[in-house]
């Protein structure tokens, strides 16, 4: 495996068309995203009705929806709350799963046994069912739909990162850092992590575009965001009522998550087949998280 | 008359052409030997006469072989082109793979993988005898036919990867490297085995191999190759007795015992207590089941002085490993003590204080495993001084250059990744990093094993030569007793979790008193 | 074998009750006053004491939860307090229609999505491989319910070939409501088979360059004849790794489908009761579903174990 700095790294990618496209897409949507926060075209919040159900047009691209809004600000802001799910959810999973699984392959014994359980009882919950048990004590949300995505990310990283781990202490240059005195967590820090973070990056794409097709899932049903705000779920959800009269209403939301996903998707495979083709091997084959 | 015919052989990956033009010859019922290190491309060539060469390798020349003893000559293709009327392999041809572990198939068990062998090539009623007959003719007690791979050791999957190549009763039988995975008391047994089923029945062999001795011992004629060319050729008698190239001179060369290099300084008191140790592993057992143990290691004692070189042998399972681990430091014993340079140790985890610790380092088997390959070496390098942090930055760098000079390698290497260095390079980069520290001993567990026989002679050289000058004790773990016979003063043989046998190196082999030391003597393939 | 699963067993036993204690810990004790909560803020004292007494929450924590744990083992999941029915038999209604749908998704995905990654893996490279692995890349990426609407509207709404939602009992017309889950499941399936398709395919990649592939060419086998004898049942390992993690997902979209089609599922039994805020059918229908999911998950171990005679020795679990 070559060690490489990242310029180099980038122009491997880039020589796989798949991942330019990846990169591409990317980079639109989390454009479109950032440029949401400080201006849309039209204003989200100001409804229009003599102008619903607009067509496609020069003064509203995609549109407009059952409340006059402009579809095409919609979109943006809607990429923008969904990404901001997903991204969150993502970092949760990671930043309390990553550390688990590490310490779980250092320790053997009970605390890694405890760990394997807790593993697998999460997997019992997809988020779906968090989701539901927040949201009945706590009404729904888009924190709440982030948190109950986040708790199922946990268990996730924690397995990527212990599969990835367990390889790798039996290597010959980790007993060597345990006679020049190093502590596991030491250990851990200094060469465990480092040579697992390619395994855990990509991982992170793959949470990352799940999270966006859970948050939709969510929204949809009414557990995630909540109107004033809006997200990709939440306008199919809207969308569903009309949907016999003015199907668009669902089509454009619904073509834009499926962009999006697969923008990512592709990226973070690039990223696997770079970083390392036989990534595949060391974490779980994890295509569904 | 001639079996296989191979003439202009040429192999390439895309642009890089690894097999240049090779031309061999095997007669009927003759045993042919191909010699060569890492990257002479004798696996390719024996893949080729197979038909089972890689998908992206691209080849040019002709294999032929005849069949049914007519001077009628197939010509081999490969695996993706439809078979052509006489599928040759498994009927006319068999192989024997290197890896043991991975060549069968998990999940089937073992007869079923032999039957199927046969099945495929022979419609007879018999089957189930025929089965039996081939577990027995490779030595095995027949009631491995309802084992499953996982269940055997290396030698017996070996055996069956054998009884398999066997079973449709082939003219060739090729043999890649087949007992470079195994240790030398189970080489030597499959090595005869081949030996006298190719007697038998009367079948020819191509064996392939790195190991000039074992060649030798098996083999008639014998092809030299160096980085895909084929450098000299003829019969085993003649080849070795007066050898034409230079290359080939070199081979015979490395794979003689290395000479003994006695050096000038004398053994100290002793550094090293060891006294009573032992260790058991508990094995997965069935539910209900009493809980079994494996003793590992039982009831050990013995002492290592300063400067002095101390040996440790034994056949494949022995606990060499687990001792030299304890030893260490990194693994526990759970009775007796440890001391060493007046520091006990040895029962609990972390029991080694840091001020032994200093003086205790470590190499081992693997250089690609050894070194992070995402540090630079300057980073490696300087892990050890985690232990000496009384010393400033200006005297950190002093220690790590001294340590990389004496083992003879340029300070301004130390930039670089690991993946920059070959082998050998990486293994002295090991022993620099065990003498940063200035340790009064080193544990080396099979620290040339990994390495090309050319390369062996240089790196056991600079080892004798460190103990020399700087007085450093040495507990060398091998299972190669000429290597042992070369650095070390004293030897321990260990069988099944006990020292055996110890003593003076040259008393020990010229004289043996244990079993297991006799049959590791005569293991070895000389020439 | 016997050993393993038992073992096995009692773990599963054990995640159960663990599972079942902190699901009635966040839904009985967690809420407070349980009797409150479900009633709202606007209710009378009496009301709210009366609810308590029907309850049983003047006893312990302990003892509500051993006396709940009981009854769901008996059968019993208690009285819904929106619908003033057992509950046992509201879900059983609902799992007519869940069930049968998630069943069918899960083997319609399987028949599709495998045969699909052993194709792509055989062709690796060339015309087979990038064509199925493309549909499979769009496929992960379509959430399940905006494919589902896209059916509406493309098979009930333009080609009227299936009823665009509702539900008929089986009792009444079994062909009707067999027609009535055919959408739902094609909706449910597609980004499930899109999935296994993935991991079969790289599954099945990885063994084929495996020595023992090597081997049982070396005895006169074809490349494509090596693959399926050998090397399909060991790609199946992996494969059913990812199944097992699969069925909650394949639950969870059971439940957002049955939004799209109107279908009277567990789904929509969950909503209604979470806008009633009535906490005995959450807490019920919460242990169900975690039910299902442990459960299957210990069939696919076991089925790991019963395929590949390693585990049975060591004795581990799934991917672990």
């Amino acid at each position: 495996m070559a060690i490489e700095n990242s310029t180099s790294l980038l122009r491997r990618a880039m020589a796989h068309p798949s991942f330019r496209v990846g990169v591409i897409g990317s980079a639109a949507f989390l454009a479109l995203a950032l440029v949401s926060l400080v201006w849309t075209p039209y204003p989200t919040d100001i409804v229009d009705i003599p102008n619903r159900f607009a067509s496609f047009s020069v003064t509203h691209w995609l549109g407009t929806d059952y409340l006059g809004r402009d579809q095409f600000s919609l979109l943006m802001t809607g990429i923008a709350n969904s990404l901001k799910v997903a991204l969150l959810a993502m970092a949760i999973g990671a930043m309390i799963g990553v550390p688990l699984g590490l310490i779980a392959a250092s320790s053997k014994g009970w605390l890694e046994a405890v760990i394997l359980r807790f593993n697998d009882f999460i997997f019992a919950f997809p988020a779906l069912i968090s989701a539901i048990i927040i949201t009945t004590l706590f009404g729904p949300s888009a924190i709440n739909a982030m948190v109950a995505i986040g708790i199922f990310n946990i268990p996730v990283f924690a397995r990527v990162a212990r599969g990835g781990a367990l390889s790798l202490w039996t290597l010959e240059y980790v007993d060597a850092a345990k006679l020049s005195g190093l502590s596991n967590a030491q250990i851990n820090v200094r060469h465990i992590f480092p040579n697992v973070a390619s395994l855990l990056i990509v991982q992170a794409t793959i949470q990352l575009s799940l999270g966006v097709l859970a948050e939709a899932g969510l929204s949809y049903i009414g557990l995630g965001t909540q109107p004033p705000e809006t997200s990709l779920g939440l306008m199919l959800k809207e969308a569903q009522s009309f949907f016999f009269g003015f199907p668009m209403q669902a089509v454009i939301p619904g073509l834009a998550i499926v962009l999006f996903v697969i923008s990512f998707n592709l990226l973070g495979d690039g990223l696997r087949d770079t970083l390392d083709p036989k990534l595949s091997k060391a974490g779980s084959i994890n295509v569904a998280g | 008359m001639l079996l296989v015919k191979v003439e202009d052989l040429r192999i390439s990956f895309g642009a890089r052409q690894v097999v240049n033009g090779i031309s061999l010859n095997i007669d009927l019922g003759q045993r042919v030997g191909v010699v060569g290190e890492s990257g002479s491309g004798k696996s390719l060539t024996a893949l080729s006469i197979i038909g089972l060469l890689p998908d992206a390798a691209t080849q040019t020349g002709t294999v032929s072989i005849s069949v049914h003893n007519s001077s009628q000559y197939v010509q081999v293709s490969s695996a993706n082109v439809p078979d052509s009327a006489i599928n040759l392999r498994g009927e006319h041809i068999g192989m024997v793979f290197q890896e043991p572990m991975t060549s069968l198939n998990p999940l089937m068990r073992i007869g079923d993988q032999i039957r199927e062998a046969i099945v495929l090539h022979i419609r007879a009623a018999d089957v189930d005898e025929r089965v039996a007959m081939l577990i027995a003719e490779v030595e095995l007690p027949a009631s491995v036919e309802k084992r499953f791979p996982h269940e055997l050791s290396g030698g017996q999957r070996q055996r069956i990867g054998l009884a398999i190549a066997l079973a449709a009763e082939p003219e060739l039988l090729i043999a890649d490297e087949p007992t470079s995975a195994l240790d030398m008391i189970t080489q030597r047994q499959v090595i005869d085995l081949i030996r006298s089923v190719c007697n038998k029945r009367q079948m020819a062999l191509l064996f392939i191999s790195h190991d000039l001795g074992a060649v030798a011992a098996l083999c008639e004629k014998i092809y030299v190759l160096e980085k895909g060319n084929l450098v000299e050729e003829g019969k085993a008698a003649d080849l070795l007795a007066a050898p034409q190239q230079l290359y080939t001179k070199k081979l015979i060369a490395a794979a003689k015992p290395i000479r003994r290099r006695e050096i000038g300084r004398q053994v100290g008191k002793p550094l090293l207590k060891v006294e009573g140790i032992s260790r058991k592993f508990k094995l997965p057992s069935r539910l209900f089941a009493p809980k079994q143990y494996v003793q590992a290691l039982g009831d050990i004692s013995f002492e290592i002085g300063e400067a002095e070189c101390v040996g440790l042998v034994g056949p494949s399972g022995c606990g060499k490993t687990t001792l030299s681990r304890i030893i260490a430091g990194l693994q526990i014993s759970q009775t007796g003590s440890l001391d060493f340079d007046g520091h006990k140790y040895g029962r609990t985890f972390d029991s080694m204080p840091k001020e032994a610790r200093r003086e205790l380092a470590m190499v081992f088997q693997d250089p690609f495993g050894s070194f992070d390959p995402r540090l630079d070496m300057a980073k490696s390098m300087f892990e050890p001084l985690n232990l000496l942090p009384s010393l400033n930055a200006k005297e950190q760098l002093e220690r790590v250059h001294q340590a990389v000079e004496r083992v003879g390698l340029d300070t301004d290497m130390l930039g670089r990744h690991p993946h920059a260095f070959s082998g050998g390079q990486r293994q002295r980069l090991a022993i620099a990093r065990a003498l940063v520290l200035r340790p009064k001993l080193v544990v080396l567990d099979e620290p040339v094993s990994a390495l090309d026989v050319s390369i062996r002679g240089e790196v056991l050289q600079l080892l004798s030569e460190l103990r020399e000058n700087y007085g450093i004790a040495y507990l060398f773990v091998s299972h190669d007793l000429d290597v042992v016979h070369a650095v070390a003063d004293r030897v321990l043989v260990m069988d099944k979790g006990h020292i055996v046998e110890q003593g003076h190196v040259d008393e020990v082999f010229n004289n043996p008193q244990a079993q297991i030391t006799k049959q590791l003597l005569a293991a070895r393939l000389s020439m | 074998m016997f050993g393993f699963a038992l073992k096995r067993l009692f773990g599963v036993a054990v995640t159960l009750i663990v599972a079942a204690a902190i699901i009635f810990f966040l839904l009985d004790i967690l809420p407070g006053d349980p009797a409150r909560f479900m009633l709202g803020i606007n209710a009378t004292e009496d009301a709210v004491a009366a609810l308590r007494v029907e309850l049983g929450l003047d006893q312990s924590a302990f003892n509500r939860f051993f006396g709940w744990g009981a009854g769901v083992i008996q059968g019993d999941l208690g009285i819904s307090f929106s619908q003033r029915m057992p509950v046992s038999q509201l879900m059983s209604e609902r799992l007519q229609v869940s069930l049968p749908l998630a069943l069918s998704a899960l083997t319609l995905s399987t028949l599709i999505g495998l045969p699909m990654g052993i194709v792509a893996a055989q062709n690796r490279g060339k015309f087979g491989d990038s064509f199925t692995m493309t549909l499979a890349q769009i496929g992960i990426a379509i959430p399940n319910f905006w494919f589902a609407m896209l059916l509406v509207l493309a098979f009930a709404v333009t080609w009227r070939i299936f009823p665009p939602g509702g539900f008929v009992p089986w009792s009444e017309n079994p062909l009707v409501a067999a027609k009535s889950l055919v959408l739902p499941a094609i909706a449910l399936a597609l980004p499930q088979a899109a999935i296994l398709a993935r991991v079969m395919r790289t599954a099945l990649v990885d063994v084929i360059q495996a020595d023992f592939i090597r081997t049982a060419m070396a005895k006169g086998l074809t490349k494509k004849q090596a693959i399926w004898r050998h090397g399909v049942r060991n790609a199946l390992l992996p494969v059913l790794t990812i199944m097992g993690l699969q069925f909650a997902f394949l639950i969870a979209g059971t439940i957002i489908v049955e939004n799209v089609f109107y279908l009277p599922g567990l789904g929509r039994l969950i909503f209604s009761a979470i806008s009633a805020r009535d906490l005995i059918v959450v807490r019920s229908a919460i242990l169900v579903l975690v039910a299902m999911v442990i459960v299957v998950m210990f069939l696919v171990d076991l089925a790991y174990a019963f395929i590949d005679p390693r585990i049975r020795t060591g004795g581990q679990s799934i991917g672990n």
